[in-house]
């Protein structure tokens, strides 16, 4: 038998023990700096918002539309915009989207067409959002007449948003055990009821987490609803679905352009409304899933 | 292959020619036997020789799994559960099925038990009520949750869990129930109690028990079938079977000299 490998002597050893500690410290180091990159950026762009529009936030900007005069401009009927949009958007996407998912997951056949079908629609959720504006704007604007009202908006978002309801809910429906499926068709179920009643249960918390991303995702779009055809003035709320319409971040953008310093201030300050709106969702969605996520394991 | 014995009851499932195959895979071969009413039949043999797939050909959870086919007959009270007329969610609250491991439902105990009898149509909360009682009742758990009905099944122990998935299974009245190994995953304790929950039932039930442990097999059964890669060695009375069995194969499994 060949004689086995020495280890390196006692000093050697050492010595490369140190080198081989210095890396290891030099590597976290690496990638602890990488994160704070993305941390301080964030944290930046928050001082600098916060900074710029603080003072302008209050209950008269939260009120006001827009104006000539900064001093006098505000964010209701952006504010407004925003709701309708997203909340006839949310309306449309949701059960269009978690349908979709419970046929992909529960009743379509295991075959080269559904695989073909799952990719695209991860495909779609890579496609840019500029994208869905022209689509909108061919089929909802043009097309079916709809012109450049909240409804042709609320439809393109929920084109754009569909994708990430689907696959959030599908995943969360993958993740349901399929012990419990056996476990409801053992007592006689039908294929319908062990999804009505033992799949979905389980299967919401994942999917409302799914959707509620997928809405703050819409409540942030700018370029599709630019093209369908949201105004950058307007000087009233949507009385209903067929009105036309602003929304914030377009109102932000329109603001940023303006050359006036002040239009920047109250950018900001609807900046830090849109912020604090997005955070709360989020939030909603992380208490969502926390919630659930206690009562179903063991 | 069956012994002519004094036991007058009738075969409440007759097997003819089962042959089971997973994609090119034959897991059963030609299975003919007759499962005995109100009778406890114990289904023992080594890890892949066949004894759950048989158990699940009786309520066609087999049908559930891609590229299995069934040749053959079964037959429940005399009718063929594999013809197209038969509706296998009719046979399935008929043929109740307790797995191997407890798989309640993340729901209340009380909306475990009253899961089936729900799906049935059955509403009135008086009636639920009812049935969660008789079945927890029947599965020996009643006086440990009777408190705590509307707490989720998910705090209860491996032992609670399965015999509340018994009681589940019970809550449709069904005339037969499949067991799938119920105890392997248990500790020696609920063991013992799920063991004397069985001699219990078969006044009322058909049982079909798949398990690996032989003492267990010889405790609660009247019948035993042996199986061997996907082959019915040996069927008849337990006592026999253990005892004085026919086939060589059967004794070096029963004594331990393989499996």
């Amino acid at each position: 038998m060949a004689a086995l490998t020495r280890l390196p002597s006692d000093t050697r050893f050492r010595r490369r023990l140190a080198r081989r500690r210095a890396l290891d410290k030099l590597f976290h180091f690496i990638f602890f700096a990488s994160s704070l990159i993305g941390i301080i950026t964030l944290a930046a762009l928050l001082f600098d918002v916060f900074r710029k529009g603080l003072g302008w936030l209050d209950w008269d900007f939260l009120t006001s539309f827009p104006s000539r005069f900064p001093h006098r401009a505000g964010i209701k009927a952006a504010l407004a915009g925003s709701v309708w949009v997203v909340g006839l958007t949310a309306l449309i996407a949701f059960p269009v989207g978690v349908a979709a998912a419970i046929y992909l997951e529960e009743f379509a056949p295991r075959n080269r067409w559904t695989q073909i079908i799952n990719t695209n629609i991860s495909n779609l959720a890579g496609v840019p959002s500029v994208v869905y504006g022209i689509l909108g704007l061919a089929i909802f604007v043009r097309g079916l007449g709809l012109g450049r009202s909240v409804l042709s908006g609320a439809l393109t978002l929920a084109l754009l948003v569909l994708p990430i309801i689907i696959i959030a809910s599908q995943e969360a429906i993958r993740a349901v055990p399929d012990s419990i499926r056996r476990a409801s068709y053992a007592l006689g179920a039908t294929q319908w009821q062990t999804v009505r009643h033992a799949v979905l249960p389980s299967a919401l918390p994942g999917i409302l987490t799914g959707t509620i991303l997928a809405i703050s995702r819409a409540l942030g779009e700018t370029a599709p609803l630019l093209i369908v055809g949201a105004l950058t003035f307007v000087a009233f709320t949507p009385l209903g679905p067929m009105d036309v319409f602003t929304v914030l971040p377009i109102q932000i953008f329109n603001w940023t352009s303006r050359p006036q310093e002040e239009f920047r201030a109250i950018a900001a300050a609807a900046i830090i409304v849109l912020l604090a709106m997005l955070l709360t969702m989020n939030a909603l969605a992380v208490y969502l899933r926390n919630k659930y996520q206690g009562k179903t394991e063991n | 292959m069956e012994n002519q014995s004094s036991d007058q009851q009738p075969d409440k499932i007759t097997v003819e020619n089962l042959r089971v195959f997973y994609q090119d895979f034959e897991a059963l071969k030609g299975i003919t036997m007759g499962i005995k009413a109100n009778r406890v039949t114990a289904l023992i043999g080594p890890s892949g020789c066949g004894k759950s797939t048989f158990l699940r050909t009786l309520n066609r959870m087999n049908d559930l799994i891609e590229g299995v086919r069934v040749t053959g007959s079964i037959k429940l009270d005399g009718e063929d559960i594999y013809a197209p007329t038969c509706d296998v969610v009719d046979l399935r609250k008929r043929v109740g099925m307790v797995f191997q491991r407890p798989n309640p439902f993340p729901k209340s105990i009380f909306e475990n038990v009253v899961y089936g009898p729900r799906r049935y149509g059955i509403k009135n909360r008086v009636q639920l009520m009812e049935i969660c009682e008789r079945s927890l009742k029947q599965a020996a758990l009643w006086d440990e949750v009777k408190d705590r009905l509307h707490h989720s099944a998910l705090g209860l122990s491996g032992g609670q869990q399965q015999r509340l998935c018994i009681a589940r299974a019970l809550a449709v009245q069904p005339e037969v129930l499949l067991m799938d190994e119920p105890a392997s995953a248990l500790d020696p304790i609920s063991t013992a109690k799920i063991e004397d929950l069985i001699a219990d039932l078969k006044k009322d039930y058909t049982i079909v028990i798949v398990t690996h442990n032989m003492q267990q097999a010889g405790r609660v059964s009247d019948y035993t079938a042996f199986f061997l890669a996907g082959e019915l060695i040996e069927y008849g009375e337990t006592a026999t079977i253990f005892e004085r069995p026919s086939d060589p194969r059967t004794e070096d499994y029963i004594t331990g000299r393989f499996g």
